[in-house]
């Protein structure tokens, strides 16, 4: 992109004594410099015994700061948004499967019930996971849901009633059936 | 020549004088009157902790009844300022505590203040009224529960946006039950609930409360029974103001506000239902000052509520208002004199709502007496800088944030050094500048020159070389604060201009291109001034003089250098500058 001013050689700091340097960048002074992305030019030439590891800019992965939003107002801003967002715009939630090289996404909100769900999920993954039972959760089964609730807890798919677990669901997992047993049987 | 006029008449005409500025011009004329006009200033405001000491201030004013104190610099409120930096309020308390016993007023800005602090001030001063901590931090509900238990005269506790450690809310009932001398509490920023009996206790026996600023924990149908006790009511903050949608409880409301008849302020609004809205229709036509910022609400549901307050003055409110809320609030409240719109999503990459430079475009067209501006949005031209610069010439106040780093005029494509040069040369009163966008060492150029009376500048990516800081330091008469981040400006402007910022209460730079080298030959060159290197990579020593600081902060001083630094920061030339002094 084209900046529109020209840098002017000839003007010159009246109150100074020292020397406009000439345009144009060092290669050690980028790396002094601590701009993230910067083609703008700095009137002075940076000394090359400057060198890297002396003079390592200060880590900047983020633009940290910027833009110039209070933290109280993040936070507020944030949590409505969490809010609104599973009201209004469904619930998506990661589904992962044990070796599926990658994860899907599904909205949990379009689904009435456990078995539409279960289904959904066969059909997604191309796995079988059975019948739920109270006794057994889906033993025999090649695959078995799970997921993890608000607390952080690893839970089977289908011992909370349906609407408790879409308020609590916050990303599922499709474990083989031989590691299930663990979460099934108490 | 003869002069003979009364110690006691010229103390009585200097009473008069209340701002800082005709007392300071008043100090400067002869000895006599540095003297007399010593002894009787009430009120002290420091603009700077660190620029003086308190047993400076205490030296030279004996008898004050109220101070006003600020600490970190203003870019600490985006986290640019590291954890441990400074500003503790604790040393003044202890200071202050023994020197000035009826101490009444403490107003403090961006300073840690401990629970100890809290404490100290809670029992030593016997007649203390009024107790305002901005953007403060360090403390606990307790430091509070020790204000509440012992300040028997106390009128004022406002918290603005401090960080508080909310241990719980019992705080609150630790007003005694003779305590009927509140008028104002501003406790938004808490988290925990408090007690509702005794909140309802403390309302019911405090006539003159004028102000109530409740926190996000009082839910909407517990306000009608505060609003009832408290008819008089001048300002008044909502807790959340979202519940399910009930005929009784809207009704309560209504009732409850209508009984306000002197409100004029209202804020809070977190998680509002807008359904809940027009239970305060009632109220609007009064309503000088709205602050929605925490409103999450569409825009028509903001049209209806704006619409009814035609005497508004100052709106907070999220760009949830949009271009169509905006036209509309320009077109029902022509009194409207200060403006913030704040983004409902910063870090998101598009636009989530429908808000341009258009909005603050029509605002300027339609409200002759906008003076005041704070506007984030995503795009911006040089056409519509001119045109809100050409409406609004008594603009004192601009401060506009481009939400993209260097995004340039988005029609042309070219900087916006001519939006913002049209700004500074109508805007003549204008005092107060924050840029962003995509500009060139050209647009300080106009500012140097036609930004006479400006006092405070903010710059973040801009500029091409030391030329752009130059042209500011080198104009800008009435300059007292300048903070830059990421400008690639260096030695030779701030070199050749060393004396301006004896001018200036501070300079903040951080993320340029000044090096270790120079900042140590300012410290040598100006000893009233503090030459702060702020490092967290170790000591400037560990690396080459040529090596960039990370952040610069540089403010004139009459108390030499911090003795309270942190060890990431550094004063240039401390040996020199105590050998001088």
């Amino acid at each position: 992109m084209e900046k529109g001013v020209a840098y002017d050689n000839d003007m010159n700091l009246k109150a100074t004594e020292l020397r406009l340097g000439l345009p144009g960048t060092d290669e050690s002074q980028k790396e002094c410099s601590s701009f993230v992305k910067s083609n703008k030019r700095s009137s002075e030439e940076m000394d090359s015994s400057c060198n890297e590891e002396e003079c390592a800019p200060a880590p900047k992965a983020l633009v940290v700061g910027w833009p110039p939003v209070r933290s109280y107002r993040k936070n507020v801003l944030q949590q409505q948004q969490k809010k609104s967002d599973s009201d209004v715009s469904g619930m998506y939630v990661k589904v992962s499967m044990d070796g599926a090289p990658y994860l899907r996404k599904i909205d949990i909100k379009v689904y009435k019930n456990y078995p539409d769900l279960l289904i959904a999920l066969e059909n997604m993954f191309k796995c079988s996971m059975g019948v739920y039972s109270e006794r057994e959760g889906y033993n025999g089964s090649e695959y078995a849901p799970t997921y993890e609730d608000k607390d952080g807890d690893w839970m089977l798919v289908g011992d909370v009633p349906w609407d408790m677990f879409v308020t609590s669901c916050k990303r599922l997992r499709i474990m083989k059936g031989s590691e299930a047993k663990g979460l099934g049987c108490q | 020549m003869a002069y003979s006029f009364p110690e006691e008449v010229l103390e009585y005409v200097f009473a008069f004088l209340s701002s800082d500025k005709d007392r300071n011009a008043v100090s400067l004329v002869c000895k006599s009157w540095y003297e007399i006009e010593r002894w009787c200033r009430r009120r002290i405001f420091i603009g700077n902790c660190y620029a003086v000491s308190p047993q400076i201030v205490i030296r030279r004013f004996p008898e004050v009844s109220a101070v006003k104190i600020k600490g970190k610099p203003h870019f600490a409120d985006f986290n640019l300022v590291p954890e441990g930096w400074g500003a503790y309020l604790y040393p003044w308390i202890s200071a202050m505590a023994r020197s000035y016993p009826w101490l009444e007023e403490i107003k403090l800005k961006r300073m840690v203040v401990t629970d100890e602090s809290l404490e100290l001030i809670s029992k030593s001063f016997k007649n203390f009224k009024v107790l305002v901590l901005s953007s403060c931090e360090g403390f606990t509900t307790d430091g509070l529960a020790s204000i509440a238990a012992n300040c028997r005269n106390l009128r004022e506790l406002d918290l603005k946006e401090s960080e508080v450690e909310d241990l719980s809310g019992h705080w609150l009932s630790h007003f005694p039950d003779n305590f009927t001398s509140l008028v104002s509490l501003n406790m938004s920023c808490l988290g925990s609930e408090v007690s509702f009996s005794a909140l309802e206790r403390l309302v019911s026996r405090c006539p003159n409360l004028k102000t109530l600023r409740l926190n996000r924990a009082v839910p909407v149908e517990k306000l009608p029974s505060l609003l009832r006790r408290a008819p008089q009511l001048v300002e008044f903050g909502t807790g959340a103001y979202s519940a399910e949608i009930r005929t009784d409880i809207f009704s309560n409301l209504v009732e409850a506000f209508s009984g306000c008849k002197h409100l004029k302020s209202l804020s809070g609004f977190w998680d509002v239902v807008p359904a809940y809205l027009p239970a305060m229709y009632n109220v609007c036509s009064r309503i000088t000052s709205l602050n929605l910022s925490y409103a999450t609400v569409q825009s028509p549901d903001l049209v209806e509520l704006i619409s009814q307050c035609p005497n508004l003055k100052c709106l907070w409110v999220l760009d949830y208002i949009e271009d169509a809320g905006l036209k509309a609030l320009s077109s029902y409240c022509k009194d409207l004199q200060e403006l913030r719109v704040f983004p409902s999503d910063p870090y998101g990459a598009e636009p989530n709502v429908s808000l341009t430079e258009q909005g603050l475009v029509t605002v300027s067209a339609g409200c002759p007496k906008l003076q005041s501006v704070l506007y984030f949005c995503r795009q911006m031209s040089n056409a519509a800088l001119i045109a809100i610069a050409r409406n609004r010439p008594n603009l004192i106040r601009f401060r506009l944030c481009i939400i993209e780093p260097q995004a340039p005029d988005y029609l042309t494509l070219e900087p916006l050094d001519t939006g913002f040069g049209a700004i500074v040369e109508h805007c003549k009163q204008l005092r107060r500048l924050s840029l962003s966008g995509l500009l060139t060492d050209r647009v300080f150029e106009y500012i140097g020159t036609h930004a006479e009376k400006l006092e405070m500048l903010s710059i973040a990516f801009a500029g091409d070389s030391d030329l752009g800081l130059h042209y500011v330091l080198s104009g800008c008469e009435s300059l007292r604060k300048l903070e830059i981040r990421d400008c690639p400006f260096g030695d030779k402007a701030l070199l050749a201009n060393a004396a301006k910022l004896e001018t200036m209460r501070s300079l903040w730079m951080s993320s340029c291109s000044v090096s270790y080298g120079a900042c140590k030959l300012l410290g040598q060159k100006m000893p009233r001034l503090n030459v702060e290197v702020i490092d967290e990579r170790g000591p400037p020593d560990s690396r080459p003089e040529t090596c960039p600081v990370e952040k610069l902060y540089v403010y004139r001083t009459v108390a030499g250098p911090r003795v309270d630094k942190p060890d990431f920061v550094w004063t240039m030339d401390e040996d020199a500058a105590l050998r001088l002094s």
